[in-house]
Formats: C-alpha cells, sequence, structure tokens
C-alpha cells in the first residue's frame, strides 16, 4: 500500500516522517509516525501534555541526541535525504532546521553578539555585511525599531517578548529553510504572543514553520494544518479548518471542545 | 442551624487563635537565639579587626613599601621584599593553577558528569580541597625542595597553585552546572558545536561565579603560612630570583611576631594589616561581580 494514501496532504512535503519511533530509555513515547509536513506552510502540534508533540518537533534537528539515552527509529527525509541515518554532520542540519524554545534564551552577550554568534559558525562575512546581516534579521523578528539604538546592550535586558524575538531573529540570521518553534509564547503575555503569531504569518512566505503549542486558538489561528497527538500516537492530521469544524475522529473532537484535556 | 455553624466558627477562631500565639512565642525565641550567635560570632571578628587596624595602622609609614626587612634590633626596616614575594608568588600561583582549574571544571561539568573519570576527580579534587595546606608545603618539600637541594620562589608558587587548583575546579563546575540546559540547546540548535557552546556560551553566562571563585581562591592562599615555609622558605633580602628563596608576608609575620624584637614585633602587626586588608578587598571585589551578574 501506497504510505501516502492516508495522509491527507497534497501539498509539496519538507519534511517526510515515516514510522518514526522514539524511546526515552525503555519508555516509547513515539509510536510509529508517519507524515508530511507542508513547504512553505504552518504546521501545528496540538494535544494534551506528554503526547510527544515536542519529542516529535525535537528529532526533526536530533536535538535529541544531546541526551544518550534518548534514540529515534525511523525516516525524517529533509529534501530527499534520511536525516536520522544522515553521514553529514549534525550542526550542518540544524543550520538549515533552526528552533526556538519554550522559554527565551538569550545569550550571554550583546544583541548584536546573539545574531552574530550563528552566522559566524558558518560565514564569514565582512563587517559591514554582518551589520546588514544583524539588521536583516532583527527587521524580520520585527525587533529593529525597538533595539537599533541599544545593539552593544546585553540581551538579556530586554522583556520577555522581546527576548523571545531576538531568539526568532538568531535562528533566521542564519538562513534556515525550516523553523521549529517549540511552545514559543507559552512565557508571553498576550500583546507579545499577538506580535510572534503575526510573526510566524509573515514567516511562511520563506520558511517551513513547524509550532507545538498549547493553546489550541493559537493554533487555529496561525496554521495552515494541525496535527492532534495523544500519548504518542498521531491521532488525525489535516488543514487546520478542517480538523477543527468537523475532525474526523471523536477522540479529535473532544479534545478540541474541551470535553478533555 | 445557624447557631451551631456559628459556634463552630467561633471555635474554630479560638484554636487558630491560640496557635497563632503559640507560633509568635516561638518566633520570638528562635529569633533571639540567631541574633544571639550572630553576635556572639561578629563581636570576634570586630575584636580581631579593631586589634589589627590599632597595633598594624601605627607600623605603616612609606618604608614599610621601601626598605627591606630589617635584622634584629635594627630601628627602621620595612616589608618590601617580602610584600613583593607575596605579590609574585601568590599572582603567579593564581595564573597558573585558574587554567587548570577551568578545564578541569569544564570536564567535569560538561563532558564527564556521569563518567568513571569524572566521579573519581571530584572525589580526588575534594579531598585535595579539603586537605591541611602543611601536607600540600611538605609534599612539595619532598618532590621539588629536596630533589633541587634548594628552596625556591618556584616551589612556593607550585604548593600555593596546588592549593588554587581545587577551589578552581569546585567553584568552576558547580557554577558551570547552574546553567539551564535551555540555553545548552539553544546554541546547539544554531548547528554550534560543542567546544563553542562550552566557551562562548556555557563559560561566558557562568563567568562572574567563575570569577568569584578565583578571587577567593586567591584571598585564600595570600594568608597561606604553611605550604610556603617548607618551600620557598623566606629571605631578608630583595630578590626577583625565582629560583632562590623569596621572602612572604605570612613566613615574615610569623618569624617577627614570635620574636622577642620589639621592631620585628611592629613591622608582623604592619604586615597582617596589610594582609587582612587584601583579603577584604579581594571578597568585596568577589561580591561585586557576583551582584553584576544579577
Amino acid at each position: 500500500m501506497d504510505e501516502r494514501a492516508d495522509l491527507p496532504i497534497t501539498e509539496k512535503p519538507k519534511l517526510s516522517v515515516r514510522n518514526l519511533n522514539f524511546y526515552y530509555g525503555g519508555f516509547q513515547a513515539l509510536k510509529n509516525i508517519s507524515l508530511d509536513i507542508p513547504e512553505n506552510k504552518v504546521t501545528a502540534f496540538i494535544g494534551p501534555s506528554g503526547c510527544g508533540k515536542s519529542t516529535l518537533l525535537r528529532t526533526f534537528n536530533r536535538m535529541f541526541e544531546l541526551y544518550p539515552d534518548q534514540r529515534a527509529e525511523g525516516e525524517i527525509v529533509l529534501d530527499g535525504e534520511n536525516i536520522l541515518a544522515s553521514k553529514e554532520d549534525v550542526s550542518l542540519i540544524r543550520a538549515k532546521v533552526g528552533m526556538v524554545f519554550q522559554k527565551p534564551t538569550p545569550f550571554p552577550m550583546s544583541i548584536y553578539d546573539n545574531i552574530a554568534f550563528g552566522v559566524k559558525l558558518f560565514e564569514s562575512l565582512s563587517g559591514v555585511e554582518m551589520d546588514e546581516r544583524v539588521e536583516w534579521a532583527l527587521k524580520k523578528a520585527a525587533l529593529w525599531g525597538e533595539v537599533k539604538d541599544k545593539l552593544d546592550q546585553s540581551g538579556s535586558g530586554l522583556s520577555g517578548g522581546q527576548q523571545q524575538r531576538l531568539c526568532i531573529a538568531r535562528g533566521i540570521a542564519i538562513k534556515p529553510e525550516v523553523l521549529l518553534l517549540d511552545e514559543p509564547c507559552s512565557a508571553l503575555d498576550p500583546i507579545s504572543t499577538g506580535k510572534i503569531e503575526e510573526l510566524i504569518h509573515e514567516l511562511k512566505t520563506e520558511y517551513t514553520v513547524v509550532i507545538v503549542t498549547h493553546n489550541m486558538q493559537q493554533a487555529a489561528r496561525s496554521s495552515d494544518y494541525t496535527a492532534y497527538m495523544y500519548l504518542g500516537d498521531l491521532i488525525e492530521f489535516g488543514p487546520t479548518s478542517e480538523l477543527f469544524m468537523k475532525p474526523k475522529k471523536q477522540d479529535t473532537e473532544d479534545y478540541i471542545t474541551g470535553r478533555f484535556g | 442551624m445557624s447557631a451551631i455553624l456559628t459556634s463552630h466558627a467561633d471555635a474554630n477562631q479560638a484554636a487558630r487563635r491560640s496557635k497563632h500565639v503559640r507560633r509568635k512565642r516561638v518566633n520570638v525565641i528562635a529569633l533571639t537565639l540567631s541574633l544571639m550567635a550572630m553576635a556572639f560570632g561578629l563581636f570576634w571578628l570586630i575584636w580581631i579587626l579593631i586589634e589589627t587596624a590599632r597595633l598594624g595602622l601605627g607600623g605603616l609609614s612609606l618604608s614599610l613599601f621601601t626598605e627591606m626587612t630589617p635584622p634584629p634590633m635594627s630601628e627602621t626596616g620595612g616589608l618590601a621584599n617580602a610584600i613583593f614575594g607575596s605579590v609574585t608568588m601568590v599572582s603567579l600561583a593564581t595564573l597558573l593553577g585558574t587554567p587548570i582549574g577551568i578545564f578541569a571544571g569544564i570536564y567535569l561539568a560538561e563532558y564527564g558528569q556521569k563518567t568513571w573519570l569524572g566521579s573519581a576527580t571530584r572525589f580526588i579534587n575534594d579531598i585535595l580541597l579539603s586537605a591541611p595546606s602543611i601536607v600540600i608545603g611538605l609534599f612539595i618539600y619532598a618532590v621539588v625542595v629536596a630533589r633541587a637541594r634548594s628552596f625556591s620562589g618556584w616551589a612556593g608558587i607550585l604548593a600555593l597553585a596546588l592549593i588554587v587548583i581545587p577551589v578552581v575546579i569546585r567553584t568552576t563546575e558547580n557554577m558551570l552546572v547552574l546553567i539551564p540546559n535551555a540555553l545548552r540547546e539553544a546554541a546547539y540548535a544554531l548547528g554550534a558545536p560543542k567546544w563553542r557552546v562550552v566557551l562562548s556560551v556555557t563559560l561566558k553566562a557562568a563567568r562572574a561565579g567563575v570569577l568569584t571563585g578565583i578571587l577567593l581562591a586567591l584571598a585564600r592562599i595570600a594568608g597561606e603560612t604553611a605550604p610556603l615555609l617548607f618551600t620557598a622558605l623566606s629571605n631578608q633580602f630583595w630578590t626577583t630570583d625565582l629560583s632562590a628563596p623569596m621572602a612572604s608576608l605570612p613566613v615574615t609575620i610569623f618569624k617577627f611576631a614570635m620574636s622577642p624584637y620589639e621592631n620585628w614585633q611592629q613591622l608582623a602587626w604592619a604586615g597582617v594589616f596589610l594582609i587582612t586588608m587584601g583579603v577584604l578587598v579581594l571578597n568585596i571585589l568577589a561580591r561585586i561581580f557576583l551582584r553584576n551578574k544579577n
């Protein structure tokens, strides 16, 4: 049987997950997941705590490899190459697949250096080129206007929402193709959240965005496709409007209507 | 019905009140006891500082910094050679011990945290940390001084460095472990290799704490006498030759304070005052660094 038959997506996939199993030591956290993440779209993962949505996201840049007792089996194909079996250095994969975390994590350096840090890892730019890149990334992240006069100040002096946009700018600056957002707004107030959501909308014209969120309204507002996960299983995956308006599975309906979870 | 409820509420309130009275009484007792303990500690500390200032300030003069340690029974003299020896040996020992300590601390926190080698190193380091400094002095005496058949500044530096290393290892490891993993992950997510993450992100985030550890180690060796007694010995004259015996403040104080000569005793107190002020300044600096971190 063609594996794509049960996958409702017709868009061009950027990332294809096939039969992915994931283990924390002896505990299986993902069970035979298969799905396609469409290119230049926003895909949201929703589900109750512990359902494996963050775990799934962290396989896309092999972040789990930092911890020796975690392992993944299966295939994650990015641009025709299985990144789980790739011989390439993992840093090259991470340069292609950027990630923003739940809590803002500015590096202990100036705002400028926060952006330049990642760029310097892969490119040797002149001073002027680097200035331009920093400005470009901060503008993309809608932060330039607020920080352009204090680029030499510490990144940790910014507000929580600004710090999170700095982290997004830092991720964009190395020009990835995929951007993974792991509950990027859970530590932010509604105004900052609004700014980040606008930003996500802007970003999808150039990047493939995958966002994990606890907030169903956020998934409904900002994503094109939504995957509902429960206890390590992918329950339902489809266009966001369909999944929220007429879910195919009873479990999904129970969750999004708040009867469960 | 409502009468029963009211009496219930009254009973509750009475019980709460009696508990509250008891809690207040315990609080007063605990506060008194801890204030007394604090006063007891501060009393001796302040007395030491007052005595040091009273007896030491009198000996402070320009000649203290320009003249050599005098022979017995002379009327003049200073501590120039001892001050120079202390500053030289303490700073070189810190320069020698700090990088070793920082790198070992990085290994323990970032690379070998759960490995057998890491645990063994941590255990041995803890022993070294609490080893009496006279043991370290004797060790260097046996290994360096006895073989070279000469006391020397270098032997003193080695002995002091052996005291610096475990302190710096400990603080570096502790400070690095405190750095949240989220920060490391954020750096890895940009594709940074491990050495880069450690040097540019984690160590940088922990720098205030690491620096504090170095300053505290410095403050500790500034007053150490035992490890210098058998290594650098002392020297009555000015020398910049590190392969010759070298004077130091603590050893000079030890020698002068035990002597019957009034001039020597006066100089010893001046030396005590200098060291105390030096250590005080280092501790204040350490606090300032830690505060700036937050």
